[in-house]
């Protein structure tokens, strides 16, 4: 029984040292330690001499290049709204000098075309004046040389009839007649 | 007799565990003896880390081209992941520590992801190397603290905006969480690493019976995926809680 | 024998510190859940927080791994 229970504890305790947590070998600490600080000095050497400088200088860069090409395109913009605003300004001038223009000869047309109807109306008026007067005097000569046939005509007629035609009885009864 | 038993159907099954053998430190150049200087697996990974840490810094960034490569923008990822972490938690007047938090940073994040690495070891598993690291984050801030504030940093633990009365009690308290913060600043990485290794490891001793291989191997993909997912994590919760320590070094008004 | 009843009282304790770890699963599922339910309340002041969910959870998980830590050192190294 004993050293069935010897046995035990030493198989327990070989046991134990062949399975158990190699994190509590407290023989391998120094090891690691020392390995592990060599690794962290080497590390950070590595990191603060080349590493982070280097990452940091093109971050660095690359920020600015952005910074300034967002400058460069802010500006470029504003350049654009600058030649958009002139060459609205530009167009709106040539609008106004082009409305200008076209109501400038409206105008004039306008001007030439009251004088031309004017003119015309006084020569039609003239036309028209010398026509009426035209009209009158052969309208009063178509009366007349009636008168004159009709006299004519009644002076035969009264000879045909046999009777001596006398001027003034004829003459008023033609002129009577005409009248009415 | 009863391990002996064990150690007999052990022996006799195919099922047999040794999830915690993958954290063994050994020398890599034979022997047995573990000195201080002797060039063992830690060492080799931790070698490796730093030249994973080369790779990215210093030879993709060479160039240091304005429009950037695929690996340069990694590395400018991460200065600015850190950068504004450090920026944001702790303040602009931190960033001087910066270097020392992405050192600590890349250090975590490359050791969690070789680390998954079949065969591979993880230094961050191992409480020796978490211990040092959360160590060196204690006195950096108790230093720091002490080196501007003088005695002032001492309101740190004096809650002024609490009733007078509760005012030494909450000192006490606060007191033991600033000496527990190294503690569960160490555990939490070296657990969370430990662990998720530890669990691949024994459904990977499951692989080895036929009936439930698929599972397990199913299992082992899953745990992996998470496995990189909590690496990255980890090393981020550090950092940040890093710089959340930092901050009290630098304000330490309540 | 008095092996045989260590070792059981052992296999116990590591099955009860594991209940602890279902502790920290509900404690970063509260963090988280709460999260995001704020976060959907308002959405533009999520971004701003999530330094403070990582921090909360890894508080919530450090108490967890701690329990693990002591299942580990159950099995292991008593």
């Amino acid at each position: 029984m004993a050293t069935e229970t010897h046995d035990a504890v030493e198989g327990a305790a070989h046991a134990a040292e062949s399975a158990g947590m190699p994190q509590l070998d407290f023989s391998t600490w120094g090891n690691q330690i020392f390995w592990l600080i060599v690794t962290l000095v080497v590390i950070y050497l590595i990191l603060t001499k080349i590493a982070l400088p280097r990452v940091g200088a093109v971050l660095a860069d690359r920020a600015g290049t952005i910074a300034n090409d967002i400058a460069a395109a802010e500006e470029l913009k504003q350049k654009a709204k600058e030649a958009e605003a002139a060459y609205d300004k530009a167009l709106a001038d040539a609008r106004a000098e082009a409305s200008r223009i076209v109501e400038a000869t409206k105008a004039e047309i306008n001007e030439e075309l009251k004088a031309a109807t004017a003119k015309a109306d006084e020569e039609i008026a003239a036309k028209a004046a010398e026509s009426a007067k035209a009209i009158d005097e052969i309208r009063a000569g178509a009366a007349e040389a009636a008168e004159t046939v009709a006299k004519d005509t009644a002076a035969e007629l009264v000879a045909a009839l046999g009777f001596t035609p006398k001027d003034d009885e004829i003459e008023g009864a033609v002129s009577e007649r005409l009248k009415g | 007799m009863a391990t002996e038993a064990a150690h007999g159907a052990e022996e006799g099954s195919s099922l047999v565990f040794h999830p915690m053998d993958q954290f063994i430190v050994k020398p890599l150049f034979g022997g047995t003896e573990v000195h201080w200087y002797t060039i063992t697996n830690v060492t080799l990974w931790m070698g490796i880390t730093v030249l994973a840490i080369l790779a990215l810094m210093v030879l993709a960034t060479s160039g240091a081209k304005r429009i950037p490569s695929r690996g340069q923008s990694i590395a400018e990822m991460a200065y600015g992941f850190v950068y504004k972490m450090i920026e944001d938690v702790t303040g602009k007047d931190a960033v001087k520590f910066f270097p020392y938090v992405f050192t600590l940073f890349m250090f975590i994040v490359f050791s969690n992801l070789l680390g998954l690495l079949p065969m591979s070891f993880t230094p961050t598993s191992h409480f020796a190397v978490t211990i040092v690291l959360a160590l060196v984050v204690f006195l950096t801030v108790t230093i720091v603290g002490f080196a501007l504030h003088g005695a002032q940093f001492l309101g740190l633990f004096w809650v002024s905006s609490a009733p007078a009365a509760v005012r030494p009690l909450l000192a006490l308290i606060e007191v033991i969480s600033y000496f527990v913060r190294p503690v569960s600043h160490s555990i939490r990485l070296a657990g969370n690493m430990m662990a998720g290794h530890a669990v691949i490891k024994v459904f990977a001793g499951f692989a080895a019976i036929a009936a439930v291989s698929p599972v397990a191997i199913i299992a082992i993909v899953g745990m992996y995926g998470l496995e990189i997912l909590v690496g990255f994590i980890q090393a981020y919760v550090f950092t940040i809680l890093t710089c959340v320590y930092l901050k009290d070094a630098l304000h330490p008004a309540h | 024998m008095e092996g045989d009843i260590a070792e059981l009282g052992k296999y116990i304790g590591v099955g009860l510190t594991a209940i602890g770890m279902g502790g920290a699963a509900m404690g970063v599922g509260n963090v988280a859940g709460n999260f995001l339910s704020g976060a959907l309340r308002n959405p533009s002041a999520a971004a701003s927080q999530t330094a403070t969910l990582f921090i909360g959870m890894a508080f919530a998980e450090a108490l967890g791994i701690f329990s693990f830590l002591v299942a580990l050192l159950l099995m292991f190294a008593v």
